[in-house]
């Protein structure tokens, strides 16, 4: 087991190195500078700025630079923010954006998982119905469309939330985190439900009930715990996809996470900050994966002892 | 039972088709969408650009304008159904591109076997494991701002990698097919044999994927858009004008509203099109 978790997070690196390797050589494939935006500013200048930067020398040059920073954990400098370090982007905006990708994980889990299981032991009636309904509305509305909705709703009508704007409290978190979990919240449910009715024909749940365990613990104790391993590999997307809407909702809600950061360095061509972002989520996705697998194979003796 | 679907199939599937309710409503979603984008804009006076400056942000049906106005004074009817012709455009050009790579990828991968193989599919695991929507931001700063056939081939050209994956499976499976062998004894080419053999009988998983992928480039283009990564001003996109729409959500709700319904029909229309077919073509599924 301990091999095999080594072994897998080595093979992390070829593909990282793969991801800089490609996004770095694509983002200078571009047309247009970083610089160009800036009007009429004067060639010889431009020709400056880029020679400070290093952007005039050959490309195998920049790569091979930017490698080698890499090596000591320097991103470069933000081409747009003037003196100031990728690096330091990411340590004041990524505190912002792990709390709330936490937080929306979180509660995807302890509100898909409840709900999976309730409407799983009243299969076929009312309330199975509509959380069924509720979880097609939730895979159907897209994050840029559940977004406004709730904060026309809850922000600008009911006026229970600030409609953006960021403090660490809970006022600050629950509309974003929600936007970002709503989805999840309803694939955890699905999955949760379709492996529980599964479970619960089982051999050993028959037995056990045979046996005359009450019907609550025969659940808790004895179908629970397989059931929710889909629910455990489907952890690594669900991180990918909190990640991906979490774009959406710092957009949205003015957060300064590291998702505002992409976007705005996208649209700047600023080279350094997206790449420092795409190596950063590129890690992140990688990473989640890695511990949703691992977690797996923790939980399920068949893996474990295979 | 055989996996090949011969013509009796075929005609088989259509009858499973015409009799799917999900499938008809789908259908008619649909239809009736895409002909309200093509025929509607030119039901309206007003062109996609023109501002009216008499008529700033005005609510529907308040100053002539079926749907109102945005900021500038455009009319929001035609610019929406300008928005739904980009993405159904998007959905059949991206989906296209990846069905054509995907296709050609997978099923050489699979009839092959061995060492490319092996090569070819790690290849494909190795962009699987990318979060994919970072690569096509990335590839957003690489085209021209504006132009939306960059934009259609870039989003298709990454989608393409579960598409590789369900040929190469069917291919694997048809490798030892007694007919393809006798086509190999008999002389005929690898590159034939994939066209003439390889080809046509993989086609049938692969078209049910592809109708579950054009929602998929859909909502990909939109995010883009949304985020003003995509297509770009005096254009309209299902997902600039929602965004547009949550800046003024205060003061004209309905700015949002409109271009958010029909974005989810449209993704509600092409999902449910997908089932149905996946349910019609099943070989297995008498």
């Amino acid at each position: 087991m301990l091999a095999y978790a080594l072994r897998r997070a080595v093979a992390i690196v070829p593909t990282l190195f793969l991801i800089v390797t490609v996004v770095f050589f694509l983002l200078r494939l571009a047309p247009g500078g970083p610089f160009d935006a800036e009007q009429g500013l004067p060639r010889e200048i431009k020709a400056n700025l880029e020679a400070a930067y290093g952007l005039d020398r050959p490309l195998a040059v920049q790569y091979g630079r930017y490698l080698a920073g890499l090596l000591r954990g320097d991103l470069g400098p933000s081409l747009k923010m003037r003196d100031v370090q990728v690096s330091a982007l990411i340590a004041r905006g990524f505190p912002i954006s792990a709390t709330l990708g936490a937080s929306a994980v979180l509660l995807a889990l302890f509100a898909g998982i409840p709900l999976g299981v309730a409407s799983a032991l009243r299969r076929g009636k009312t309330a199975d119905h509509l959380a069924m309904a509720f979880t097609s509305l939730g895979l159907a509305l897209p994050s840029f469309v559940i977004a406004p909705f709730l904060v026309l709703v809850f922000a600008v009508r009911l006026r229970w939330f600030p409609a953006g704007g960021w403090q660490a409290d809970a006022s600050h978190l629950t509309l974003p985190a929600l936007t970002l979990a709503l989805p999840v919240i309803a694939y955890i449910a699905r999955l949760t439900r379709g492996s529980l009715l599964e479970v619960l024909r089982a051999d050993f749940i028959r037995t056990a009930r045979s046996k005359g365990i009450p019907e609550a613990q025969v659940i808790l104790r004895h179908a629970l715990r397989p059931a929710l391993l889909p629910v455990v590999s489907f952890l690594g997307p669900a991180v990918a996809a909190v990640v991906t809407g979490s774009l959406v909702v710092e957009t949205v809600f003015g957060l300064p996470g590291t998702g505002r950061y992409l976007v705005d360095g996208a649209i700047d061509r600023d080279y350094p900050l997206v790449m420092g972002m795409v190596i950063l989520y590129g890690a992140l996705t990688l990473l989640a994966n890695l511990a949703a697998d691992l977690l797996y194979g923790w939980l399920d003796p068949r893996v474990r002892h295979g | 039972m055989d996996e090949t679907l011969t013509s009796g199939a075929w005609s088989r599937s259509w009858e499973r088709l015409r009799r799917d309710r999900s499938l008809r409503v789908a259908a008619a979603l649909l239809i009736g969408i895409a002909a309200l984008a093509l025929v509607g804009p030119s039901l309206s006076p007003y062109a996609y650009d023109k501002l009216d400056w008499q008529h700033i942000a005005s609510p529907p049906l308040a100053s002539g304008h079926w749907l109102g106005t945005d900021r500038l004074g455009r009319d929001l009817y035609v610019r929406m159904l300008y928005g739904v012709r980009i993405s159904l455009a998007i959905g059949m050009t991206a989906t296209s591109v990846s069905v054509l790579i995907g296709l050609a990828w997978g099923a050489t991968a699979g009839y092959l076997g061995g060492r490319i193989d092996g090569a070819m599919m790690r290849i494909v695991d190795v962009l699987n494991s990318l979060p994919l929507l970072f690569v096509v931001i990335a590839l957003s700063t690489l085209f021209a701002r504006g132009n939306p056939y960059v934009l259609f081939a870039s989003i298709g050209a990454v989608g393409w990698i579960t598409m590789a994956r369900i040929a190469r499976g069917q291919a694997l499976a048809l490798r030892h097919k007694e007919y393809i062998e006798a086509a190999r004894v008999s002389g005929a080419g690898t590159a034939y044999i994939l066209r003439r053999h390889v080809v046509p009988n993989v086609l049938g998983p692969v078209i049910v994927y592809a109708a579950l992928t054009v929602p998929q480039m859909i909502l990909f283009e939109s995010f883009l858009s949304f985020l003003g990564l995509g297509v770009q001003e005096p254009l309209a996109s299902l997902g600039s004008l929602i965004r547009d729409g949550a800046n003024e959500m205060e003061s004209a709700p309905w700015m949002l509203l409109v271009p958010a319904t029909l974005l989810v029909l449209l993704l509600i229309g092409f999902n449910l099109l997908g089932d149905g077919l996946s349910d019609a073509l099943d070989p297995h599924g008498e």
